[in-house]
């Protein structure tokens, strides 16, 4: 049972040739941008790789790069074919190679439409990474001293200042660690010894946060310390202040960054996929229609081009067939040699 | 007694329109570039206009963007005679333009040449304005119940967070002006009395400086307020400390972007006056 027959004249032929050749080459230039579209990604989630504590959400941007390379090749390949295709004498050395091709094509094409549905499933995985991340990042704020931390600070401080955020889900966090260094406190200080035996874990904890969290919208010089103490400062109620320090905390701040990102370019990759798809269909349409004209004199003949030469089902058998085939004679192989060992 | 006479043959004369024609579609190319380099410049000053109190001159983007445009139609034509000179019957209907034409251009080339200079000159009047800009910026940094510069407190502390400056010239010019607001004042407290008190005219004065002014490569917590007291902080010296606070002014950082903004303008767009 055929798949999708079309009679081909000659005139259309020419037409598809021509047209297969020019959408070949815009699918190119496709393929390169999702190349770009990748690596831009990839940039983006390296730079904040200090505030991410795994790496899962890279598959996007790496599927991207190996996809828009591999379109690249595909429809190169795809341009020279098409271009051959009207040349009686050139068409039959592509003969072997086609139905390879249609293979890895499909492949790297369902591989593309994998990478955008991923570019939206990844939220989850996104957010859980930021939540530890930004956690450790706040924890190691004060280990200005430590080898291997002694950016944290500059990172988290360029990062709120950046986003407009401040803490992990809001300002609140800052309260919960200490983030002033015990190199910056005068322990013989009454206050300083008061708080510190205050705590369980004798920490220096405090209700105020790092310069970094400041609104500059905000009509009055910033208040940092004392936050929830409204008779430290004149005319002061935290209860009410919204713009005195930046509200929004830096996981949601980043996700909703992120995201963007990857939903606009999960966009343009879907569009890459039609033409690619609409590529190879085609081409596989050409190249069934110029087979059928192939020992004939008359190369001007109607000829009839088809998707699949049998129903889905029975091509994907024919595929999976030789690669079962390979695996099954292995394992008769074993079995025949552990029989012979068997028996004395 | 012609000046420079040269012989031409046919194919010779062919050689010379196509490499004119060539010329004349880059010069085309060039003009978009100087144009669209013009509305960059003053894009980029009217982001900054709040800092040089509205006041900066607008004159060496207006010029770059007529330039450009004219450089663009210039060519265009040149290039449509050239396209049309090797063929007698066409060429016959521009060669009255051609003298005027050619006047034209080496006016326009001048006015090149002109605007390139300027774009190096200027550069010492963009420095003066904001010089007198800052000052002012910094003065009504604390109005932001005043129309009119309800956001000088905003553009400030952004410029500060962005070009890592701090202050006119450095850091002190905080001290010299008061950039609370009376509103925040409690002006029951002794303190706050006291210190309005000491100073003549009454300004609330203090050794402290705004949080935009923090560095954000500093190991140690920002320190903002009695900067000049060592005994405010443990383990402080103010006169050593370095990362606490960026020491550059924001005069000296802003004119860096922009100078070396027009000097690369200036540059490109006087090679394209040469080769034509």
């Amino acid at each position: 049972m055929v798949v999708m027959k079309m009679k081909f004249p000659f005139q259309k032929r020419v037409k598809l040739a021509q047209g297969l050749w020019f959408l070949s080459w815009c699918a190119t230039v496709a393929g390169a941008i999702t190349f770009t579209l990748g690596c831009i990604l990839k940039t983006e989630l390296r730079r904040r790789a200090e505030v991410m504590d795994n790496s899962d959400v890279h598959v996007v941007p790496n599927t991207l790069m190996i996809v828009g390379l591999a379109s690249l090749g595909i429809n190169i390949f795809a341009s020279k074919i098409c271009q051959d295709a009207l040349d009686a004498e050139r068409f039959p050395r592509w003969k072997n190679m086609l139905k390879p091709y249609f293979a890895v094509s499909c492949f790297f094409t369902v591989l593309m439409l994998l990478a955008v549905i991923m570019s939206c499933a990844m939220k989850g995985s996104l957010e859980s990474s930021l939540k530890v991340g930004l956690k450790n990042g706040i924890r190691f704020y004060k280990d200005t001293d430590t080898p291997g931390r002694c950016f944290q600070k500059q990172n988290i401080d360029r990062l709120q200042m950046e986003f407009q955020c401040c803490g992990n889900n809001d300002f609140r966090d800052w309260f919960e660690v200490q983030w002033i260094s015990n190199r910056y406190l005068d322990f013989s200080s009454k206050e300083v010894k008061d708080r510190i035996k205050s705590n369980v874990d004798g920490r220096y904890l405090l209700d105020g946060v790092p310069f970094s969290c400041c609104n500059p919208s905000s009509p009055r010089p910033c208040i940092q310390y004392q936050l929830t103490n409204n008779s430290a400062h004149f005319n002061y109620e935290y209860q009410t202040e919204e713009l005195n320090l930046y509200l929004r905390g830096c996981r949601e701040a980043l996700v909703s960054y992120f995201m963007g990102l990857m939903n606009t370019i999960g966009a343009g990759v879907l569009s890459v996929f039609l033409l690619q798809g609409s590529v190879l269909v085609s081409l596989r349409f050409l190249q069934t229609a110029m087979e059928a004209v192939a020992g004939n004199e008359n190369t001007e003949i109607e000829t009839e081009g088809y998707l699949l030469e049998k129903s889905v089902k029975d091509t994907v058998m024919e595929f999976i067939e030789p690669v079962m085939q390979f695996f099954l004679f292995k394992n008769q192989v074993g079995e025949g040699s552990s029989e012979a060992q068997a028996d004395p | 007694m012609p000046f420079m006479p040269v012989k031409f043959n046919l194919q010779k004369r062919v050689k010379l329109a196509q490499g004119l024609w060539m010329i004349y579609w880059l010069s085309v190319i060039v003009g978009i570039l100087i144009f669209s380099l013009g509305l960059f410049f003053k894009v980029e000053l009217r982001k900054r206009s709040e800092m040089m109190d509205n006041n900066e001159s607008h004159l060496v983007p207006n010029l770059l963007i007529l330039v450009g445009l004219l450089a663009g139609g210039v060519s265009a034509f040149g290039g449509k005679v050239c396209h049309d000179s090797l063929d007698p019957v066409k060429f016959a209907k521009w060669k009255p333009m051609l003298k005027p034409y050619l006047l034209l251009c080496c006016g326009f080339n001048v006015l090149m040449l002109f605007t390139a200079l300027l774009c190096f000159l200027m550069q010492f009047a963009v420095y003066l304005t904001l010089a007198e800009g800052l000052k002012n910026s910094i003065k009504f940094y604390k109005d932001t119940d005043t129309p009119g510069r309800c956001f000088m407190k905003r553009t400030l502390d952004m410029t500060q967070i962005e070009f890592r400056c701090c202050g006119n010239n450095n850091f002190r010019d905080w001290f010299e002006v008061q950039w609370i607001s009376n509103r925040y004042l409690d002006m029951s407290n002794d303190l706050v009395k006291d210190r309005v008190l000491s100073n003549v005219e009454g300004k609330y004065l203090m050794d402290s400086v705004p949080f935009s002014c923090c560095n954000p490569g500093s190991p140690r917590p920002c320190i903002q307020h009695h900067l000049t007291n060592n005994t405010a902080h443990y383990d402080y010296d103010h006169r050593i400390e370095e990362l606490n606070i960026w020491s550059r002014g924001c005069r000296e950082a802003l004119f860096a972007y922009f100078s070396s903004m027009m000097n690369s303008i200036g540059a490109s767009s006087s090679s394209p006056s040469c080769w034509r």
